[in-house]
C-alpha cells in the first residue's frame, strides 16, 4: 500500500514552527464492538446486553494520526468523549497510547439529535482550547457521519472529510482525502477538523508502561451544563428500534453443477440479470 | 411544505441519485426546488418531473469540494421545510454543515420516509432498524437506490445565482483512482470475494464474472486485512461500505457478523461456499455449496451465454 512520508520529515524543522501553540483534540465514541450481537428490547437497542464495548473503529485512526501530529509538531493532545460513565475506560485506553489529557462530558446521548451532540462537543473543544480536531468519519453505532462536519461548522473550522492520512506542512496541514473521483491531497490551516476513513497506517497498541501511566492520569469529568450548553428539546424523536426484517429462508443447492439452475432462477424468479 | 434538494454530481453530469431524491420528495408532497452546486446538471435537473425550480449556484468555490464554503453559499437557498441530499460521503458532509448553519437536526442515510415524515434508517450497520420523527425543519440524506426515481418530462425554471465563498481547503494534488472498476457503493450488482479465494490473484476470476454482467467487485474484511492487493475501498461490511444492490454474489465468504451487516439489505443474495454450515447461507436467497474453483467457471459461462 502506498505510504506518504511527510510525517517522518525532520521533526526539528517543524517543531520550531508549531510547538507551543498546537492543541489537538481527538473526538472518541464508545460503541458496541463490531463483533457484538445487537439485541432489541422494548423498542430500543438493549445496551445492557452488549458483550463488549470498544472505541469506534474510525475514531481509532483519528487517534493514531492525532498522536502522529503531536509527535511531529509538538503540542498537547486531548481526548474528548460525550457518553455515559462506561465511556471513561476508552479515555484511559487512549491515555495508554499517549494522549496527554482527557475530557469526559458525561451524558446519555442515545436519544439526542445531531444539534445537541454537536453543541456539547463544540463547547468541549473550546473548553480545551483545541484548534486542530480529529474524529472518525462516522460512528459504528449510529452510522451517521454528522458530528465532524457539524462541529466544524459550529467552530468555524475548515472541514476535511474521508481522510486517510494527515501530516504537518509548513504552518498548516496536508491531508489525503477520498472524493468520488479518487483521492486528493489538500492543504488547510488551523482551525481545522479532519474526519477519518480507514487510515494508511497501522494502529499502535499500548505497552505496559503506557498502561501504568494511564492509570494515574485524571479524567476531567463535566456535564453539558458545566460547559454552558443549554440542550433544549431533541428535534428528532426516536419512535422505535427493531431487529432487521427477517428474510424468508433461501434455496440451497449442492455442487457446482447447480450453477445453471441458480442462474436461470436469477433470471426468471428474481429478474435481476 | 418546501423541499429543497441538493443535486448530486458525477463529474460534470447530474448523478442519477438526484432523480431518486426528487422521486422521494414527490411522495411527501410540497414544492420541490433543486440546488445545483457549481451549476452542474442544471439542465438535466430541470427536466426531472416534479421539480418546480432549479437554482444553479455558480461560484469559484465550487471548483473543488469544501463543505464549509459550499454550505455557506447554499444554506441561504434552503427552504424552511425539508432539505434533502444523497448519503454519499460528500453528501453527508454537506448535509451536516447545512443543518448546523440552519440550526436544525440532520438525519442521515434514510431508506424510507412517509408523508407523516416517519423516517427509517438502519443503525449498527444493519444490525437494527430505527424509525424516528422530526418535529420541525430538518436536513435528511437518502440512501442511493432505496427510492424510486422520478421520471423525466419536467420543464422547471432555472435561476442562476452568482455567489462564492472563501475556500479554506486547497487542493494541492489529485491522485487518480487506483482502478477503473465500478465502486461497490454505486453498483447494482456486486460480486465479492473472501479469504476463501485463497490468494488475491484469484480475484481475477471475480473480475471476469463482473465484466460480463457489469458488476462491481467487493471483498470481505478478512480478505482486505489479509492481502495488501485488496484495498479497503473494496470492503463491504461494518467498517467498510454498506451496500444494497439488486444482486450480491458472495464467493468464499463465510459471513462474519460485520459482513452480513453491510450487505444483508441486498435485494437478492447468492452465496458460493464450500462449507455447507457457513453463516452466509443464512441470508442467501440462493446458496451453492461448492468450491469457487468449480463454481466460478460455470457461472462465467452461464452468464456469458445469457
Amino acid at each position: 500500500m502506498k505510504r506518504l512520508s511527510w510525517v517522518n520529515l525532520d521533526r526539528r524543522i517543524y517543531s520550531r514552527n508549531v510547538r507551543d501553540y498546537m492543541t489537538i483534540a481527538v473526538l472518541l465514541k464508545q460503541v458496541p464492538d463490531t463483533t457484538a450481537k445487537i439485541a432489541v428490547s422494548g423498542g430500543r437497542v438493549d445496551q445492557s446486553s452488549v458483550a463488549k464495548w470498544s472505541t469506534s473503529p474510525y475514531d481509532e485512526y483519528a487517534l493514531e494520526y492525532a498522536l502522529q501530529l503531536k509527535e511531529a509538531g509538538g503540542g498537547d493532545l486531548v481526548a474528548i468523549t460525550c457518553g455515559p460513565a462506561r465511556s471513561s475506560k476508552m479515555l484511559t485506553d487512549a491515555a495508554a497510547v499517549g494522549v496527554d489529557s482527557m475530557l469526559h462530558v458525561v451524558a446519555d446521548t442515545s436519544e439526542m439529535d445531531s444539534t445537541q451532540i454537536q453543541s456539547i462537543l463544540a463547547a468541549a473543544i473550546k473548553h480545551c482550547g483545541a484548534e486542530i480536531i480529529l474524529c472518525g468519519k462516522q460512528a459504528a453505532d449510529t452510522n451517521s457521519g454528522s458530528t465532524g462536519p457539524g462541529v466544524a461548522s459550529l467552530l468555524g473550522a475548515s472541514c476535511v472529510g474521508m481522510v486517510s492520512e494527515v501530516g504537518i506542512e509548513g504552518d498548516g496541514f496536508i491531508a489525503q482525502r477520498g472524493i468520488s473521483s479518487g483521492d486528493e491531497r489538500v492543504v488547510v490551516s488551523k482551525p481545522c477538523l479532519f474526519t477519518f476513513d480507514k487510515g494508511l497506517t497501522e494502529l499502535r497498541r499500548p505497552n505496559v508502561k503506557g498502561i501504568m501511566m494511564a492509570k494515574k492520569k485524571v479524567i476531567e469529568s463535566v456535564s453539558a451544563g458545566d460547559l454552558g450548553v443549554d440542550l433544549g428539546e431533541s428535534g428528532v424523536k426516536i419512535n422505535s428500534h427493531a431487529p432487521p426484517p427477517e428474510k424468508p429462508p433461501g434455496q440451497k443447492f449442492e455442487g457446482a453443477e447447480s450453477v445453471p439452475t441458480v442462474v436461470a432462477k436469477l433470471r426468471e424468479e428474481a429478474n435481476v440479470i | 411544505m418546501d423541499i429543497t434538494i441538493i443535486a448530486e454530481s458525477n463529474g460534470n453530469e447530474l448523478h442519477p441519485v438526484t432523480s431518486q431524491l426528487v422521486g422521494a420528495a414527490s411522495t411527501l408532497g410540497g414544492t420541490v426546488t433543486v440546488l445545483c452546486p457549481g451549476g452542474i446538471g442544471e439542465k438535466e435537473a430541470s427536466e426531472i418531473s416534479g421539480v418546480a425550480k432549479v437554482v444553479s449556484l455558480k461560484g469559484d468555490c465550487f471548483s473543488s469540494f469544501d463543505s464549509g464554503a459550499w454550505s455557506h453559499v447554499m444554506t441561504p437557498h434552503c427552504g424552511d421545510g425539508i432539505v434533502m441530499g444523497s448519503s454519499s460521503p460528500s453528501g453527508r458532509e454537506l448535509a451536516a454543515q447545512i443543518a448546523s448553519k440552519m440550526g436544525v437536526p440532520v438525519v442521515q442515510d434514510l431508506t424510507g420516509i412517509d408523508n407523516g415524515l416517519m423516517m427509517t434508517r438502519s443503525i449498527y450497520s444493519g444490525k437494527a432498524v430505527e424509525t424516528s420523527n422530526a418535529s420541525g425543519s430538518c436536513v435528511i440524506t437518502l440512501r442511493q437506490n432505496a427510492f424510486e426515481a422520478a421520471s423525466l418530462g419536467g420543464s422547471a425554471e432555472v435561476v442562476t445565482v452568482d455567489s462564492s465563498s472563501e475556500v479554506s481547503v486547497a487542493v494541492k494534488e489529485a491522485i487518480a483512482k487506483a482502478g477503473e472498476r465500478l465502486d461497490v457503493s454505486e453498483a447494482d450488482i456486486i460480486i465479492s470475494g473472501g479469504r476463501g479465494m485463497g490468494d488475491p490473484a484469484n480475484f481475477s476470476h471475480l473480475n471476469e464474472v463482473a465484466d460480463i454482467i457489469g458488476a462491481a467487485v467487493g471483498a470481505s474484511r478478512a480478505a482486505v486485512d489479509s492481502w495488501d492487493e485488496i484495498p479497503h475501498s473494496m470492503q463491504v461490511g461494518q467498517t467498510g461500505k454498506t451496500v444494497n444492490p439488486s444482486l450480491y454474489i458472495a464467493v468464499g465468504i463465510s459471513g462474519a457478523i460485520q459482513h452480513l451487516a453491510g450487505m444483508r439489505s441486498s435485494k437478492y443474495i447468492v452465496a458460493i461456499n464450500k462449507d455447507p454450515d457457513a453463516p452466509i447461507f443464512g441470508v442467501a436467497d440462493y446458496g451453492i455449496v461448492a468450491t469457487w474453483e468449480e463454481a466460478l467457471p460455470s457461472l462465467r459461462d452461464e452468464l456469458a451465454n445469457l
